[in-house]
């Protein structure tokens, strides 16, 4: 049977099965898949915290939702066009996302009696009216892939829990994706057991022969690649790219990596994928606790190496007093913050930007720290690498807010040229740098970056003591003169500031916007995408994004100044619309949401609309 | 290699310039004055030694030694000097704490130090009160004491820091007084010595807030009566005229001091500080009541395990030899790793 091909411009697929059902990997394939073809992609994965929560429930569903497009593309996209629904649950819990019109393929096999009354169905919504509208593909995903596997050696379970190959197959063949990559990846996967690759890949050519022969998917679509770059690719989530940083921020000090971490979602990938990365000299060392994380990486500072921990939310309050040490101490310190929903433990698997305050001002005493965002899943590699510069150039802490969104989604990458990564080269005190020529003096500036030296343990003839206990200025001895300590806090706090930190750049192609958007972190691609719809609608806005809060780019204020109206998306409450106000007395509008979602590009088209009609 | 050289340091060169301000007539001062007296003897460059510390009377220490040093915060020093030395395992690091520093506040950081075998040599002043916070008791301090946070008297028990330690399986554990400064270096020696974690708890008088806690081990006609004077390979006897013993009672699982003229000298204890079953020395660190009768000090265990810092600078050692490339070479390799693709301008 020949099919008609359709072409077009993006697609959003949203994966969603039990928790179980091995949703995350499928979603991963395809966007694999996908990148391969050289569309421009976006993918939003959203899991329970629960491991295994009980099967068939709406708490245990998984999706993954990738938004692909022969364009560049921002954001994982609004709502999906194609929703594959491995069991009611999954099909209950995201079709209120689905517009009417929207493709719906269903499991039909788990949609027995039981498993409709666990999720509230009286009856199935594949034959009442609950599904009117929609363009519903039944398939008999599990009996089919069983069918398709009774051939081969391999038990009745391994077979069943093949179907997310099947339904891979399936999609692969309806969006004509090249697919010897996940055949390549299925070898690797089950290199162990010979058996189970050729089961994955026997469901797998069994879904995409389905499509080809069955009459139900009467049409086969394609989507171009995109016009980008010229370079190489590669995709990635947030959690990688930023890890792969630390290993460059490493080769480009040439220092060693120390990276102490306790486990906490949705950190923990980091510490996974440096503790693989040895050989770069990267020591990674799994803590007792978030405070005992932090210190050993002080502790690995003070010996000269790049320290680092990686955490959420819960975590940094934890850290809180070790990063006023390191204030204190001047010494370098990267803390990645991959923010989740709290309070306490919140939703550990959603996001949201709601550490800003306790990033900027959430430690005892002045203690005053650089802090940047990744507005990017592959923005985080340079977030990451701007972190270390700080840290190493400034000899102070820096607090890196990641986020869930960031974290776990992905985009392509173009890879950089390691000549082209920022020389991150440290010089070590090595001599007396008193005026006698004998006397070494641990709290004497470097006049430009007020810097202090970083003279480390078995430098001969620079035996000094540090500590919490307030320093005399230069010489670093105990003090407790009211003018020093005036001294000391006012300098600490001029040091953050005196960071040479890029000015603010403004999107505003035709240069006639009057309302500004302003946004930090992972806001960036909703924001961007919402902006653009509006402009296409020849309807100006401008967008500025900030990576620096603190400090914040010197041409801020100007920025602000020159709009009628400044608008400030954030998931939180208001937290940076409360430091715009506070430090440069502008009305901002806060727009905010803590859903443990991103925004949706339609959500704030809508609201910027509104904005713009009343400047 | 090359051969050592004498370094011909002298205690005074492990005198800071800062000006030493424990409270006149503190324990503190004399540990101060044995330890760097002692540390000529290691033959380690001062560069190389690093003190750590955390809050309290006694983590003012690094201030005083002329050396590399941090005083950090209340509890965490056993986490920093083990980032510290994990990182640089050409340093000599020792921490300093005291008993409301390590059992209260950072009892999480030491016991998992000690679990890892970290190669730190950590002083616990151990002087059974709060010092710097003007006397509330501590998690040494026995029941029913009475303090300005404890009117009526407290009502927690306290730890045995040594039963804690070994039960951390820490592989070297120690006890000395401040007043005997003889013992004190010796317990040093052999901890400077043991690789991994070498805990050594001193017996620290506060004479401000909890004067006399250990008078009965230092009071000459009294103290013979009560120190048990461990030595590796001895009988365990004990007493102005060796009158008391230490055996092995047969069915029980602990030790049992008893009437030497009484005991046939085959059942008296003879110390192995070696032996591998922690349960021995824990026994040993039972004897004493809270009247300190039958207080052990010396080296109760050391013991041979692989410290963790040796451990993780293989890991990354071996990892490191494999490499041929540049570090930039392999990063391009790295960043280029997984699936990729090219798009030709």
């Amino acid at each position: 049977m020949t099919k008609q091909i359709r072409q077009l411009d993006r697609v959003v697929i949203r994966f969603a099965g039990d928790s179980g059902d091995g949703m995350q990997l499928t979603g991963d394939r395809f966007t694999s898949e996908t990148a391969q073809l050289g569309n421009d992609i976006s993918t939003l994965p959203n899991f329970p915290a629960e491991i295994r929560a009980p099967a068939g429930t709406l708490p245990g569903v998984s999706s993954f939702q990738v938004h692909f497009a022969d364009y560049d593309i921002l954001t994982p996209g609004d709502a999906p066009n194609v929703l594959v629904a491995m069991n009611p649950a999954a099909l209950k819990a995201n079709l209120a996302d689905l517009p009417r019109g929207a493709d719906i393929i269903v499991n039909t096999d788990e949609f027995t009696r039981r498993n409709l009354a666990k999720v509230g169905y009286a009856s199935s919504p594949l034959d009442d009216d609950t599904l009117d509208g929609y363009a519903v593909h039944p398939v008999a995903l599990t009996s089919m892939t069983i069918g398709a596997l009774a051939e081969l050696d391999v038990s009745k379970k391994d077979a069943e829990r093949a179907k997310n190959m099947f339904a891979l197959g399936l999609l692969s063949w309806m969006y004509s994706r090249p697919y010897s990559s996940t055949l390549r990846f299925l070898e690797r996967k089950f290199a162990k057991r010979p058996e189970l690759v050729a089961a994955n890949v026997a469901a797998f050519k069994a879904g995409w022969n389905f499509g080809e022969t069955t009459e139900d998917f009467a049409v086969r679509y394609e989507v171009k690649p995109a016009k980008m770059p010229p370079g190489t690719y590669r995709n990635i989530t947030g959690n990688a790219a930023l890890s792969l940083g630390l290993v460059a921020a490493g080769v480009r000090s040439g220092l060693p990596v120390f990276l102490g971490a306790y486990p906490i979602t949705p950190a923990s990938d980091i510490l996974h994928e440096l503790s693989k990365h040895k050989r770069f000299g990267v020591t990674t060392m799994q803590a007792e606790d978030e405070i005992a994380a932090i210190g050993a990486a002080l502790g690995a500072s003070y010996g000269g190496a790049l320290g680092i921990t990686t955490t959420s939310g819960p975590g940094v309050a934890l850290k809180g007093e070790t990063i006023s040490l390191a204030v204190a101490l001047e010494l370098p310190l990267v803390i990645v913050d991959v923010q989740r929903a709290g309070p306490s433990t919140g939703m550990p698997t959603k996001t949201e930007q709601a550490d800003l305050n306790m990033a900027l001002f959430g430690r005892h005493g002045e203690a005053p720290v650089a802090v940047i965002a990744p507005k990017s899943p592959s923005d985080c590699f340079h977030a990451a690498l701007e972190a270390a510069r700080i840290a190493l150039t400034y000899r102070t802490p820096v607090i890196l807010l990641s986020d869930n969104y960031v974290a776990n989604g992905s985009e392509p990458w173009l890879l950089p040229d390691v000549e082209s990564l920022p020389d991150l080269r440290v010089e070590f005190a090595t001599a007396p740098n008193g005026e006698d020529g004998t006397t070494f003096l641990p709290y004497l500036r470097d006049p430009q970056t007020l810097a202090r030296p970083w003279a480390v343990p078995g430098t001969p003839g620079l035996e000094h003591r540090i500590g919490g206990l307030e320093k005399a200025d230069k010489t670093g001895d105990i003090s407790y003169d009211p003018a020093n300590h005036d001294f000391m806090v006012r300098t600490r706090a001029a040091r953050i500031e005196a960071i040479d930190v890029p000015d603010l750049e403004v999107e505003d192609p035709d240069g006639d916007a009057r309302v500004l958007v302003l946004g930090w972190g992972s806001t960036y691609g909703p924001i961007g995408a919402a902006c653009r719809a509006l402009r296409q609608r020849g309807l100006p806005v401008a967008q500025a994004h900030l990576r620096h809060l603190a400090p914040m780019p010197a041409n801020l204020g100007t920025v602000l100044a020159s709009y009628d109206r400044v608008v400030i998306p954030e998931m939180n409450l208001g937290q940076l619309a409360h430091v715009i106000r506070a430090r440069y007395l502008v009305d901002a509008i806060g727009y905010n949401q803590v859903r443990g979602l991103p925004f949706t590009a339609a959500e704030l088209e809508t609201m910027l609309e509104e904005v713009l009609k009343n400047v | 290699m090359s051969e050592p050289v004498a370094l011909k340091l002298t205690a005074k060169d492990f005198k800071s310039d800062q000006e030493v301000r424990w409270c006149p007539g503190c324990g503190d001062y004399a540990i101060l004055a044995a330890v760097q007296q002692f540390m000529p003897e290691l033959n380690i460059p001062r560069e190389n030694i690093v003190f750590v510390s955390g809050i309290g009377c006694s983590s003012r220490f690094p201030y005083y030694m002329n050396t590399y040093g941090m005083h950090s915060i209340h509890g965490r020093a056993p986490a920093i000097a083990t980032g510290l030395s994990v990182s640089r395992p050409d340093l000599s690091v020792w921490v300093v704490t005291g008993d409301g520093d390590a059992l209260s506040i950072g009892g999480n950081h030491l016991i998992h130090a000690l679990r890892r075998n970290v190669n730190l040599k950590i002083l616990l002043f151990n002087n059974r009160i709060y010092g710097l916070t003007k006397g509330q008791y501590s998690p040494t301090s026995e029941v029913g004491k009475i303090t300005k946070s404890t009117p009526a008297g407290s009502a927690d028990a306290p730890f045995n820091p040594l039963s804690l330690a070994l039960g951390a399986e820490a592989t070297f554990v120690g006890r000395t007084i401040d007043s005997d400064r003889k013992h004190l270096q010796s317990v040093l020696r052999a901890a400077a010595e043991h690789e991994g974690s070498a805990f050594v708890e001193i017996y620290q008088n506060c004479n401000i807030f909890n004067d006399g806690a250990f008078d009965q081990l230092k009071e000459p006609g009294i103290r013979d009566d009560h120190l048990i004077r461990l030595e590796h390979g001895q009988p365990i006897t004990f007493g102005k005229d060796g009158q008391f013993c230490v055996v092995h009672p047969p069915g029980g699982f602990g030790l049992e001091v008893r009437d030497t003229a009484a005991t046939p000298a085959e059942e008296i204890v003879v110390h192995d500080a070696t032996v591998a079953d922690p349960a021995y020395a824990f026994a040993l660190s039972r004897l004493p009541g809270f009247d300190l009768r039958n207080t052990p000090i010396g080296v109760f265990r050391s013991v041979r395990r692989p410290s963790y810092d040796s451990v993780v600078q293989a890991q990354v050692a071996d990892a490191k030899a494999k490499v041929t490339e540049t570090p930039e070479q392999q990063l391009a390799d790295l960043l280029g790793s997984g699936d990729t693709w090219t798009i030709v301008g």
